[in-house]
């Protein structure tokens, strides 16, 4: 049965246990950082964040009320995952729940995951020559061997420390439904611009967003897609890879795809 | 609280003003989020847009400080309401049987009072007498004389109100309480309330609109408030303000209602209870003064003027007046005497008083509150000084004057998690440690997982927890310190004697029974209370004696245990058996007083005992044989109309007078809150009143006339000097942040919460910001006239200029959780805490310092960043 964690934007207070739980939960270290300007911190995932709560502020103008927005930034657990495409050793996986898994013994370090996430999600600080520093991390949605909460029957540790149910976790399908009702008596409540992010993105993902607003003005990724390139490695070349062990070319070829994708993640930014 | 966190799922109306709820209790945010679920409306007033307001239907700006004048034009527009209402659309508005049965709003006030309004000084009622010129200390004082009913023991009632006949100011008693109170607020018009708070008139108009719906009898409207309404030198009457709101709304007693004090910390409730504070014992009762050379002379002064009040003309006719209740052996005795039993054990005794005179008395006038007790020490009057859960060097007012002050003390001991700023004072920046001769010892206390006890929270639920883990180090529980220094102090003073020995040398302790430590469990069996002879715990308050044969260390708690033995605060049932699941979870620990849940809860029933909302019901009549269903009524008796004549009581029972009380005499500044300027203001008039600022000539001007001016003076010099606007022109205001906790020595040595929010921040809105050449991220200076810290700015439109009487007003804002100690420092020397900028003065009754407002200044200091 198909899992997901649900994020009502409209019910987070930004309180951020999510982001220390996420921290408390994973083993992951407190990161040194300084205050920006923002109460928000730290200014970006790392192998050592994988969760961070981003605060936007908008309005506060006469005609336009004050708003202050608080958005989850984290893996969005794709059902097409271009992480797991492009994976070559397959580390990273889909489990039968959904949720994309991270094995990391078998993790080469080769960062094709981090340029491929049409979300840019995932970290790595490992020297792809030495191996030395983190392997790929990203969040597993508590699924990381010796650390699972989910097989053991437990919710995610986010979801876990959530003081408002702004976060639950249960089976996509259900939590879906209520997800589109509550859209929908947004929109018929003075939120016309109400979206459900995550139910047909990237082939649906397994992270939804109840937005009250649109995912632009809670600075999400519009219309998220997975780099043709992607597809083409997973289809087509991994395949034939297998095959021809030791080809040179190929390795050319990634190297073409992965500068592609760097400009074309340069331009999106 | 007089409701629970849960309880405020019930809400239709949720007023969230003077707290930031969201950010410094997120878990009330569970329920607030499901009251919004069932269609409740959320409201924030606050000059600061938080993420409580991120989550509101309506965000009102104010000014800091304008409580008053803002909950006074909400007052004022419900009155008007009602006035202009017909007499059946006014009682389809409101509950006008809760307004005139169960409230003193239709009784009548002496004809001798003087109004603000109408008085000789704008906004001081008549009676008042200012303090000598330039003093500092208290401003002044009332004679309350005329603030009583005009009938002090039968007050009669305005029939036309009763009835709900009127349609006319003038229908009514020119003394009628509902007319006083449209008399002294009268003036206060969403025209004023916009000029002198800055909230647009429209904004304002909505947020009285939207509340004033929670009247309609069935509906619920909640305030939930904290340390920004209380922190001003009006604070207590800031909340008087809300009290008159809720009970004009029918609030009180209800599910979704009551006025919510949200406590800064997980036992602040335990701790009040438990007579943390200095004018009280346990359970509220009064503190003896020097005066009290007996027992009889101690009860005849607390029951000076508490004669039983009979209200004429409502339907019930019997106040229970529950602390003087049974005139021959009253309550307040029994609590007393059986509080003395406990401390002192089988030395108190009939023939002495039961130990009456080894209590400590205080000096009647003296000030022994936090900020009275620095001065005291910056005098030298106190020193030496236990610091126990607290953290002054960041946490008081004024902070390097009272940091300088602990400079005084011959020793200091200092009981905590870590070494704090203020076991570190004498080496804080700016110090000399050798010219400091003050000893200090610093205890390593346990900490809250490594020792079992209860704590009580908000909603006054003493919950049991246990111990998880063995404290580490030399770490000690609070009560094995306690115990241990205790013991000690008795040992010396049986064998060295010393100045009245027999207050400690005559103390009954024995927290240990034979074992090696001292035993929490034990420690909450006496303050439950127990028949002294058997020892059996008592399950009430009802069981108390006046005759030395009971000891409760405090009555509020008499009835935790029961007659078993067993500590119900202990007690888990996760089935919430309320009538219609409204939520009270009476089997989840216990609360006081008696396990009732919502107090006040005879006014959620009309007078036959039906609950005026049907759908949340707390009790509900159910037969003269079945009695009371659902919490635990606040007195058994029969409802109003089902009782006989001389025995129809009154919802409110611990007033003398049974109905609630719109009009109170027992504040120092008057029967009714009135607008008054903080001490420091950004204006030069009172703009309700044109009173000018004239506090230098030692009149209250327009500041609360009787709050506390503090005097901190060391050494020829003055540590709490008086900013004005010309220096210091931009409104200060201090808070906390959801990723640290008080003084910060929980959270400034937790690496996963220093990284959410390394460095301490001053806030200020993008027009002064650009007017001060200052970008978010720059470090900046805040200043006031009694010291500066630097920060990092964040500049934002969530906070936004407020235009105040034509003039632009400015707010800056501080976090006061940084420090010199921990993980996690300031930027300046100082430590950076907000309260360095804080002035040593407070309130007009509880000397709660001001932190919530003061002028300051703001400038650019350099470019912040990695």
């Amino acid at each position: 049965m198909a899992k997901a964690i649900l994020y009502d934007a409209t019910k987070c207070t930004g309180c951020r246990g999510c982001q220390v739980a996420c921290k408390n939960w994973n083993g992951l270290e407190a990161v040194e950082t300084y205050n920006w300007g923002s109460y928000e911190n730290p200014k970006d995932l790392s192998t050592q964040t994988w969760l961070k709560m981003r605060f936007i502020e908008k309005g506060g103008t006469e005609t336009d009320n004050m708003r202050w927005l608080f958005a989850r930034q984290s893996c969005m657990h794709c059902t097409d995952a271009a992480c797991v495409k492009v994976c070559p050793t397959g580390a990273l996986h889909i489990r039968t729940d959904g949720f994309v898994a991270l094995d990391k013994d078998k993790c080469t370090n080769c960062g094709y995951c981090v340029e491929f996430c049409p979300f840019s999600i995932p970290r790595l600080d490992a020297s792809l020559i030495s191996g030395i520093g983190d392997k790929a991390t990203k969040c597993t949605a508590c699924t990381t061997a010796g650390l699972n909460r989910i097989d053991n029957g437990y919710q995610p540790a986010c979801v876990n420390t959530c003081p408002t149910g702004a976060l639950t976790f249960g089976d996509r399908e259900t939590l879906l439904s209520a997800a589109q009702d509550k859209v929908a008596a947004l929109k018929s409540n003075s939120h016309p611009n109400a979206y459900l992010y995550g139910e047909n993105e990237v082939g649906g993902t397994h992270v939804l967003y109840i937005l009250d607003d649109t995912p632009k003005a809670y600075g999400l990724i519009e219309d998220p897609k997975v780099p043709a390139a992607a597809t083409a490695w997973q289809d087509i070349i991994k395949p034939l890879g297998y095959g021809i062990v030791g080809v040179v070319g190929l390795g050319l070829i990634l190297n073409i795809m992965v500068a592609r994708a760097r400009i074309i993640s340069r331009e999106e930014k | 609280m007089t409701n629970h966190w849960i309880d405020l799922r019930n809400s239709d109306r949720i007023m969230i003003i003077g707290s930031n709820a969201a950010e410094n209790h997120p878990i009330s945010f569970k329920w607030v989020t499901a009251a919004k679920e069932r269609g409740a409306k959320l409201i924030s007033v606050d000059p600061r847009f938080t993420r409580t307001s991120s989550k509101a239907d309506i965000y009102a700006p104010m000014r800091s400080g304008c409580d008053i004048t803002f909950i006074g034009g909400m007052i004022r527009y419900i009155l008007d309401d009602m006035q202009k209402s017909s007499p059946s659309e006014r009682a389809e508005k409101y509950n006008m049987t809760y307004v005139t049965q169960y409230t003193n709003a239709a009784l009548i006030i002496n004809n001798s009072f003087e109004g603000a309004l109408e008085s000789t000084h704008p906004g001081l009622f008549g009676g008042y007498t200012a303090s000598k010129n330039g003093t500092p200390g208290i401003l002044g004082s009332y004679n309350k004389s005329t603030w009583n009913y005009a009938d002090s023991t039968t007050p009669a009632s305005d029939p036309a109100l009763v009835n709900n006949t009127w349609t006319a100011w003038e229908d009514l008693d020119s003394k009628c309480v509902l007319r006083l109170l449209w008399e002294n607020y009268k003036d206060y018009t969403p025209e004023k309330v916009e000029e002198i708070t800055g909230c647009p008139k429209d904004k304002f108009l909505e947020v009285a609109q939207t509340y004033a719906e929670s009247g309609a009898p069935g509906k619920a409207g909640t305030i939930m408030y904290a340390m920004g309404t209380t922190q001003h030198t009006y604070g207590t009457q800031n909340i008087r303000g809300y009290a008159i709101l809720q009970l004009l709304l029918g609030n009180i007693g209800i599910a979704g209602g009551g006025i919510n004090a949200l406590r800064g910390t997980s036992n602040v409730q335990g701790s009040t209870d438990m007579c943390l504070l200095s004018h009280i014992l346990p359970g509220y009762l009064q503190v003896p003064i020097h005066t009290d050379q007996s027992l009889d002379d101690y009860i005849a002064r607390a029951k000076k003027g508490k004669d039983f009040i009979t209200p004429q003309g409502l339907a019930g006719d019997k106040s229970a007046s529950w602390w003087w209740y049974n005139d021959a052996d009253p309550n307040y005795k029994k609590y007393l005497v059986s509080m003395l039993k406990a401390w002192y054990g089988d030395n108190a005794t009939a023939a002495n008083d039961f130990g009456f005179n080894y209590l400590p008395k205080v000096t009647s006038g003296d000030d022994y509150t936090h900020i009275g007790t620095f001065e005291a020490v910056a005098a030298g009057i106190v020193k030496g000084m236990l610091v126990w859960g607290q953290n002054p060097a960041v946490g008081g007012p004024d902070s390097e004057g009272e940091r300088k002050a602990l400079e005084k003390l011959d020793w200091l001991v200092v009981s905590d998690l870590f070494e704090t700023e203020t076991a570190a004072f004498w080496k804080r920046g700016g110090a000399n440690p050798g010219s400091i001769n003050t000893e200090v010892f610093l205890l390593p206390a346990a900490c809250s997982y490594e020792k079992q006890g209860s704590i009580s929270n908000s909603g006054r639920w003493a919950q049991w927890r246990w111990k998880a883990l063995e404290p580490i180090g030399q770490a000690k529980p609070d009560l094995e310190i306690v115990d241990e220094l205790a013991l000690k102090l008795k040992e010396l003073y049986t064998s060295e004697g010393g100045e009245f020995p027999e207050a400690i040398t005559k103390l009954f302790w024995d927290f240990r029974e034979g074992a090696a430590e001292a035993d929490p469990n034990i420690a909450a069996k006496e303050f439950n209370g127990y028949d002294w002879t058997t020892k059996t715990a008592l399950t009430s308050f009802g069981n108390l004696k006046s005759d030395g044969s009971t000891c409760s260390g405090n009555w509020l708690y008499c009835g935790m245990f029961d007659a078993n033995g067993n500590n119900k605060a202990k007690q888990h049932d996760p089935v919430d058996k309320s009538l219609n699941q409204i939520g009270l979870y009476s089997g989840w620990t216990w609360c006081w007083p008696i396990n009732r849940r919502i107090i006040y809860n005879r006014a959620s029933v009309d007078l036959d005992g039906e609950p005026w909302d049907k759908d949340h019901p707390v009790i509900k009549w159910t037969g003269s044989i079945t009695k009371w269903a659902g919490d635990i009524a606040d007195g058994g008796w029969n409802p109003i109309n089902l009782s006989a004549e001389g025995a129809k009581y009154l919802p409110f029972i611990m007033h003398r007078e049974g109905v609630g009380r719109i009009w109170g005499d027992g504040r120092a500044e008057g029967p009714l809150p009135v607008a008054y300027e903080p001490w420091e203001s950004p204006l030069e008039t009172n703009l309700l009143t044109g009173v000018e600022d004239t506090e230098a000539n030692g009149t209250p001007g327009f500041n609360d006339p009787c709050c506390y001016i503090g005097k901190m003076e060391m050494d020829g010099q003055v540590w709490n000097e008086r900013g004005t606007p010309d220096n210091y022109p931009y409104v200060g205001m201090t808070y906390r942040l959801t990723e640290h906790w008080q003084a910060g020595q929980m959270t400034r040595n937790l690496p996963w919460l220093i990284e959410l929010q390394p460095q301490p921040i001053a806030e200020l809105d993008p027009v002064l910001a650009s007017q001060k050449g200052i970008e978010s991220g720059d470090i900046v200076e805040v200043s006031t006239a009694r010291g500066s810290i630097d920060a990092v700015a964040i500049v934002t439109k969530r906070f936004q200029p407020l235009t105040i009487g034509g003039k632009t007003v400015h707010h800056v804002g501080v976090p006061w959780h940084w420090g010199y100690t921990g993980q996690c420092t300031g930027i300046s020397p100082n430590g950076s805490s907000g309260n360095v900028l804080t002035p040593h003065v407070g309130d007009a009754n509880t000397t709660i310092p001001e932190y919530k407002t003061f002028l300051c200044n703001i400038k650019y200091v350099r470019k912040g960043g990695e």
